[in-house]
């Protein structure tokens, strides 16, 4: 199967509404099951007519007993809708490091950036007392964009290629996972703060943490998806997207910052899960094609709908217990991993 | 549009590369920059771009290109690296439309124009039947004339080409060659090429200027630079200079 557009020589790389009606139809799905499933099944008639009826000027009786609508309300709309949020932020995320390193291998798990919004979250929630829920996405931000920058140099200093800025992330984010510990171990009375932090996963979502989050991802979507054509410049090099006409550093800096971000609204509400931001901008690659105008956008459904699915398997595979968020996504994305490195190995060989 | 540089230096790590250069190509004609590997020929066209700090005059049409705006100067000069970055799974018109850069807004789109201009463009280097084709997919001189195209999508009256035709055998030379000066000629483009071939660049250059160890050695019409002593001396080969049927000379290579 394939989206890609052939023998249009006058189609200019765009987002075709085909392709954003396949990935919207997608995420539906995998957002309708992630509401019915889970430890009381839910009627899918029942869902469908009670969402429905919370939409102005419609009235259906959904047949859901109270219990149930409570289910659905307080339980599984917002894990779902968290679940979805931080999927296509790290998506989203991904694609955009991809773009501004050229390099398929970037992702927000391995270049640091989650690693470095911990250490910003942490610090905040360590050193502050009180409730400072508005106060962890930024220092997460800030956290972030510290990581990618980090690896970034020491990147620079060891050499070039795909596999040596990840082995830079990596030692960056083994780093600050060493510092966050640190931190944490400073303050034993606000471990279980921390601790309830990191492995929040999805299952702890509520409405106020999505309120908090939601200002901005909002932003970080607008500008990311606003520098698709520039990412597509950049994919020239940096000395030729110069001379035609872009300001090469500029651009590379609001991209990284606006992945950055989105990178740490995902951190913020679920702690560190990984190769999200790897596996779904290279399938959405394969499925429709190498623009940025393209990739980025359907790699925030692909990623919505991804997480929305691994939170499913997360826990329904071990009920009535369930495994971490990050684990599903390490075993898609371990194997998945590999697959990349080869393909861009090759493309680098010849 | 005159491209002149004056008293030009540059340094790279330390190392002088370019020292005291001086150069003129009148507009409308064709100057090719030669000399031994090394010499400073791809650094020479990037100081006139702007992508390498230099010292000394340099002015393109008039302008100095280091104090334009990046877009502005990307409406004056168009730059063809000698190994450029094609993204494989771009397509050929995607690739020409990235030409159309220095007009499209910052965070817009491609206007119906732009797009026009680059289907107009791959017709005149018949390529129109590539443009769905992926980068990836293409041959040496196909990937040149893909490079030129999104040259000229940028619609400047000035052409920088490092090694326009590295890597390209003997017909494919030529091919790129007469193509670069019929658009040259239709267009009344100022072009400026390095390249390694000293008969290739003999027989289509109005002038040359011979770079040798970051300094012009010799700069004038080809009989005057190429000759058995200039080419004894800097680029130390033997070499038999003939004049070919129209004047213009033909070097080849004699056996000590």
């Amino acid at each position: 199967m394939t989206l890609l557009p052939k023998g249009l020589p006058n189609g200019a790389a765009r987002l075709r509404p085909v392709q954003l009606a396949a990935a919207l139809t997608v995420l539906a799905a995998a957002l309708l099951v992630g509401l019915l499933v889970g430890a009381a099944d839910l009627p899918v008639g029942g869902v469908v007519r009670e969402l429905l009826d919370r939409l102005p000027w419609v009235h259906l009786d959904s047949g859901l007993s109270p219990v149930e609508q409570n289910v659905l309300f307080e339980l599984r709309l917002p894990r779902v809708l968290m679940g979805a949020l931080v999927g296509g932020m790290l998506a989203m995320a991904g694609a955009g490091y991809q773009g501004v390193f050229r390099n398929p291998l970037a992702d927000p798990y391995l270049l640091g950036a989650a690693a470095g919004a911990g250490v910003g979250a942490t610090l905040v929630i360590v050193v502050l007392p009180g409730d400072l829920s508005f106060g962890v996405p930024l220092a997460a931000f800030v956290g972030a964009l510290a990581g990618v920058l980090l690896a970034y140099a020491l990147g620079n200093t060891a050499g070039s290629g795909a596999a040596t800025l990840v082995l830079a992330g990596v030692a960056v984010s083994t780093f600050l996972a060493a510092v966050q510990t640190f931190l944490q171990q400073l303050r034993t009375e606000e471990l279980q703060r921390v601790y309830a932090w990191i492995l929040g996963g999805v299952g702890s979502a509520d409405w106020r943490q999505l309120a908090v989050v939601a200002p901005y991802a909002l932003v970080s979507t607008g500008v990311l998806l606003a520098h698709g054509r520039l990412l597509d410049v950049l994919g020239v090099g940096d000395e030729e997207a110069t001379s035609l006409g872009l300001s090469a550093a500029r651009v590379r800096l609001v991209v990284l910052a606006a992945a950055s971000l989105a990178t740490a609204c995902a951190v913020a509400l679920s702690g560190l899960i990984g190769f999200v931001g790897i596996v779904v901008p290279h399938v959405v690659r394969r499925l429709a094609g190498g623009s940025y105008r393209v990739v980025l956008p359907l790699s925030l459904l692909g990623g919505a709908a991804f997480l929305t699915l691994a939170d499913l398997v997360a826990r329904t595979v071990v009920a009535p217990g369930e495994l971490p968020l990050g684990v599903v996504t390490a075993f898609i994305g371990g194997p998945f991993f590999v697959l990349v490195l080869r393909a861009s190995r090759r493309q680098v060989d010849t | 549009m005159t491209v002149e540089v004056a008293g030009l230096s540059v340094e790279l790590d330390g190392r002088t590369v370019l020292r005291d250069v001086t150069m003129r190509a009148p507009a409308g004609s064709w100057t090719a920059v030669i000399g031994p590997n090394g010499a400073g020929k791809s650094t020479l066209l990037r100081a006139v771009l702007g992508l390498r700090p230099a010292r000394g005059e340099i002015s393109v049409a008039g302008a100095d290109p280091r104090a334009l705006k990046p877009r502005r100067r990307a409406r004056l000069v168009a730059y063809a690296p000698q190994s450029p970055n094609l993204p494989s799974a771009m397509t050929v018109f995607d690739y020409t439309l990235l030409g159309r850069s220095p007009y499209i807004p910052h965070l817009g789109r491609e206007s119906a124009r732009d797009r026009a201009v680059a289907d107009e463009v791959l017709e005149r280097l018949d390529l129109t039947g590539l443009a769905a084709r992926e980068l990836g997919h293409l041959s040496g001189g196909e990937r040149q004339r893909v490079v030129l195209a999104r040259a000229l999508a940028q619609q400047t009256s000035v052409l920088l080409l490092d090694e326009p035709t590295t890597a390209l055998d003997i017909g494919h030379q030529q091919q790129v060659m007469e193509l670069i000066d019929r658009l040259r000629l239709a267009d009344g483009l100022t072009v400026v090429t390095t390249i390694h071939d000293l008969t290739l660049a003999g027989q289509y250059a109005d002038g040359l200027v011979l770079l040798s160890g970051g300094r012009v050695a010799a700069a004038g019409p080809p009989a005057e630079v190429l000759t058995r002593r200039m080419i004894a001396e800097h680029f130390d080969a033997r070499v038999h200079v003939s004049p070919g049927p129209d004047g213009r000379p033909v070097l080849s290579l004699e056996r000590p």
